[in-house]
């Protein structure tokens, strides 16, 4: 069966199988649950305990339709998007060789991973603070603070991806005469990359959470603590809807984060699968 | 030895052993399994049809993915025919009508990997049938157990987990767990597969060992055809993919056997007359690309 | 039974005079402690702390390098730490610091509870019923590229009070992390198992409870350990936005008030706290799954 015609069998019998049907039914019972739950008080008199504060989905529907046509909502997204890659691109340009050192010697490995161990713990927004002393600009301390985000789980993947690297790979190596450099290059590296694109999809979720934390924080959170010199982004617009008072901008705002999150993930993955193509099915 | 798929008298009768009423035969008829659609599937199985005479020994042998364990499965329960039937002891297991069978503790499987639990001890392992069934109490099934296990020499190892004996040992407890609860029929899928063949040999010789004890029909998947010929009252050649019984063979070497029967002349007779047939299967398949599965 | 079959246990076992066949637990991990000692890692753990320590010291106090003109130093932290009259007002001898302590925990402690309780659950289902996944996992992973934060607003308008919205975020953090986890533990375990079981006799209910319940377990404590990993990501985060005590709280009101050794302070006991409680976590599960901790304890070995 040629490759094209097994994708659209698949996709074909994907559609109609009885996953997708199932799953359909339940976003909509789930949407009415939700849409009822909203109107609680106009239809039944008194409100539902917590969805009754919740704006309607059809509601919300209306408010994404009208933000997106403003350009100030798309720059918020944009600049959110910025702030994810460059925490995240710093992260793997990091954490990738830290990573590959850790796991290639056992003297470096020592020395560094109890150190490692023990600041990994403290979440990454605690470090606000600190990196707001530390570094000269604003811009610079949340792309700290969200480089840390992703940084210690690519580090943790890609150890625990070269570690299980089958040894007899590096025999085999070593007997047909490779250098060192070669060893590197085609056994850890190919061997490693699995590993690598899970670290990173993980950590891609993480720095979107640790940018719309920032954001929020550097928007709002209390007193207004870290000042509103950089501004905007997503998370800032989020928290700025809900003192605004306008609760369907909370849930439009949500929606969004949602999906940028969810694509960029995928796009991870699917350059994870172009990357690694020799994992795919057989 | 014959190269007609039909019935052929017990060879228990032709090595003069009384042979004792037993159960566990199986009659394959004319099965066929297909995964996937008619045009998009994969063909297993071709209109495959042999016996598995009761309380004996039948070796099916071939070469890797050509489908015998899709056959194993099939009397197993796991999966459903695609066309044919399955009877045991003259009842219809699966055919027209009902395609799968539900597996049962009348037909147990011993595991290529082994399939002992690695979080329970190896009593709890081998108890593990009868509590489930709830023919037995805890005290009863575990006693039972205690017995069995010292049977087959298996003695001290009873609050040990699987994880911390060596595999060989592993496989010979995953057999009592299936001898506990009294089978028709013991389905083997390849489970020496994974072990050197020092061991293999031992494992050899106490599986015989209880067969001669407990005569339960027993069903052998393997691609050794040493293994075959040494263990097997009978030995089922098959072809590559789609499989298909190629070459039926009665071994009237007397039992009980032991290692001792690997070096007489009849035994290098029977590997002459079989040797060519599975090699020219494993060239087909090796030329096929077969990928395990 | 041959005897080399069972020497190698036999062997750790006369080593310890213990005279029923089997090498206790406690034993194992002395062993392996004792092991740990006599390998060059504790010596390399020490040489890493104190480059790391010794350059915070040099980079504020020593050298007095510009980009680290107002960090707070090494000892102006430790003294502070542990000094019975602390200027700032947080020290190991304050009550407050312990109060902040226990406020954090016990939200931690809420909300990953509750989080285990309906995530592991859910996920065992959702792994091993396929119909409920078909129904159930759509509208999970609907809402799960949300962050946590993200929820902060929409949760402060559904629930009433200061503590519910941020135990609700630590939960749904939580949550997702725990379930997402049992899931694929029910997932990965070998069908030979399953199928062992249904030869055996065990009817649907009872391969639940004997094969897929102790076979995911390995992997529902991974999760669990990430779940509380994540659980005090989302409380310092929801406690830096919106609370009164706690941890978080420290941290930011610390920064507003220009208290910066505090700071420190508080991401240290931060660190150590999450870190004890995820050890915790894990000590549980190797408890609990002693056939794991054994096998694992003999391979090492080997």
């Amino acid at each position: 069966m040629s490759a094209s015609n097994k994708w659209s069998f698949k996709v074909s019998s994907f559609i109609v199988g009885e996953d997708f049907w199932r799953g359909i039914v339940a976003i909509i019972v789930f949407l009415i649950f939700w849409e009822i739950g909203s109107r609680s008080e106009a239809l039944f008199g008194f409100a539902f305990p917590w969805v009754g504060q919740v704006p309607a989905p059809s509601a919300v529907l209306k408010e994404i339709y009208r933000l997106i046509q403003e350009p100030s909502f798309w720059h918020s997204g944009y600049l959110s998007t910025r702030r994810v890659l460059e925490g995240f691109f710093a992260a793997m340009l990091v954490g990738i060789p830290l990573g590959l050192a850790m796991a290639v010697s056992r003297t470096f490995y020592g020395i560094t991973f109890p150190v490692f161990e023990v600041l990994r713990p403290i979440p990454p927004l605690a470090w606000v603070p600190a990196a707001i002393i530390f570094w000269p600009t604003q811009e610079l301390s949340i792309a700290f603070v969200t480089f840390l985000g992703a940084f210690f789980t690519i580090v943790i993947n890609v150890i625990g991806g070269a570690q299980s690297i089958d040894v007899r790979y590096f025999q085999a190596a070593r007997s047909m005469g490779s250098s060192t450099f070669d060893i590197f290059r085609r056994i850890i590296l190919p061997g490693v990359l699995p590993s690598i694109v899970v670290g990173a999809t993980v950590g891609i979720g993480i720095t979107w959470a640790v940018v719309v934390a920032a954001e929020m924080i550097s928007g709002g959170g209390s007193a207004g603590s870290m000042g509103g010199a950089a501004g905007g982004g997503l998370g800032f617009f989020i928290w700025n809807s809900y003192v605004g008072g306008s609760y369907t901008q909370i849930v439009a705002g949500m929606i969004s984060i949602g999906a940028a999150g969810y694509m960029s993930s995928a796009i991870l993955r699917k350059i994870g699968q172009l990357l690694t193509p020799w994992l795919a099915e057989g | 030895m014959t190269t007609q798929p039909a019935y052929t008298r017990s060879s228990a009768a032709v090595a003069g052993i009384a042979a004792p009423v037993c159960k566990g035969g199986v009659r394959i008829m004319d099965v066929v399994k297909r995964y996937g659609t008619q045009d998009a599937g994969v063909l297993a199985v071709d209109h495959c049809t042999f016996d598995v005479p009761a309380g004996e020994i039948t070796v099916v042998v071939g070469p890797s993915g050509c489908g015998k364990t899709t056959l194993l499965n099939a009397i197993a329960g796991f999966h459903s025919l695609t066309s044919g039937s399955i009877y045991l002891d003259n009842e219809m297991l699966c055919g027209p009508g009902r395609l799968k069978a539900e597996p049962g503790p009348d037909r147990i499987v011993v595991f290529q990997n082994g399939a002992l639990f690695p979080w329970k001890t190896n009593i709890e392992n081998v108890a593990f049938g009868p509590i489930m069934q709830g023919y037995m109490t805890r005290r009863d099934a575990f006693e039972k157990a205690r017995d069995m296990m010292a049977d087959a020499g298996l003695r001290g190892i009873e609050n040990n987990y699987p994880g911390e004996i060596s595999s060989g040992v592993r496989r010979r407890v995953e057999i009592v767990r299936a001898l506990m609860t009294d089978p028709k029929i013991l389905l083997l899928d390849e489970p020496y597969r994974a072990l050197d063949s020092l061991t293999k040999s031992v494992m050899h010789e106490a599986l015989l060992e209880t067969f001669y004890k407990n005569r339960v029909t027993i069903f052998f998947i393997t691609h050794d055809l040493e293994e075959a010929i040494f263990l097997g009252h009978r030995v089922v050649i098959m072809t590559t993919r789609p499989c298909k019984p190629k070459k039926i063979l009665d071994i009237d070497i007397p039992h009980p056997r032991d290692y001792n029967v690997l070096t007489t002349k009849r035994f290098r007779e029977f590997m002459d007359e079989t040797a060519a047939a599975v090699h020219e299967e494993a060239t087909k398949a090796f030329a096929a690309g077969e990928k395990e599965r | 039974m041959s005897q080399t079959e069972l020497s190698h246990s036999r062997g750790i076992t006369a080593a310890r005079g213990d005279t029923d066949g089997r090498v206790s637990t406690l034993a194992l991990t002395f062993h392996r402690a004792a092991l740990w000692l006599q390998s060059p890692r504790p010596y390399l753990m020490f040489i890493g702390f104190s480059l790391f320590l010794g350059f915070w010291y040099l980079a504020v106090e020593v050298w007095k390098l510009p980009r680290f003109a107002e960090m707070p130093g090494l000892t102006t932290v430790v003294s502070e730490w542990l000094s019975k009259n602390p200027t700032y007002g947080l020290s190991i001898f304050m009550e407050e610091y312990y109060l902040h302590i226990w406020v954090s925990t016990r939200r931690i402690a809420i909300a990953f509870f509750l989080a285990t309780a309906i995530g592991v659950p859910l996920g065992l289902f959702l792994g091993w019923s396929k119909r409920f996944k078909q129904y159930v996992f759509p509208v999970f992973e609907l809402l799960r590229p949300v962050p946590p934060l993200a929820w902060v607003p929409l949760a402060i308008v559904m629930f009433a009070g200061s503590e519910t919205p941020v135990i609700f975020l630590t939960f749904l953090a939580s949550f997702y992390a725990t379930a997402l986890n049992t899931m694929l533990g029910v997932e990965s375990i070998d069908v030979s198992y399953i199928r062992a079981a249904s030869c055996l006799g065990a009817k649907r209910w009872q391969v639940f409870r004997h094969i897929i319940v102790p076979g995911a377990l390995p992997f529902i404590f991974t999760g669990l350990q990430i779940s509380v990993g994540v659980a005090w990501f989302s409380l310092v985060a929801g406690e830096m936005v919106s609370g009164q005590y706690g941890l978080g709280y420290v941290i930011n009101t610390s920064y507003t008030m220009v208290r910066y050794p505090t700071i420190i302070i508080g991401m240290v006991t931060l660190g150590i706290v999450g870190y004890v409680t995820s050890a915790a976590i894990r000590m549980l599960g190797d408890y609990m799954m002693q056939w794991r901790t054994r096998e694992l304890a003999l391979g090492e070995e080997r």
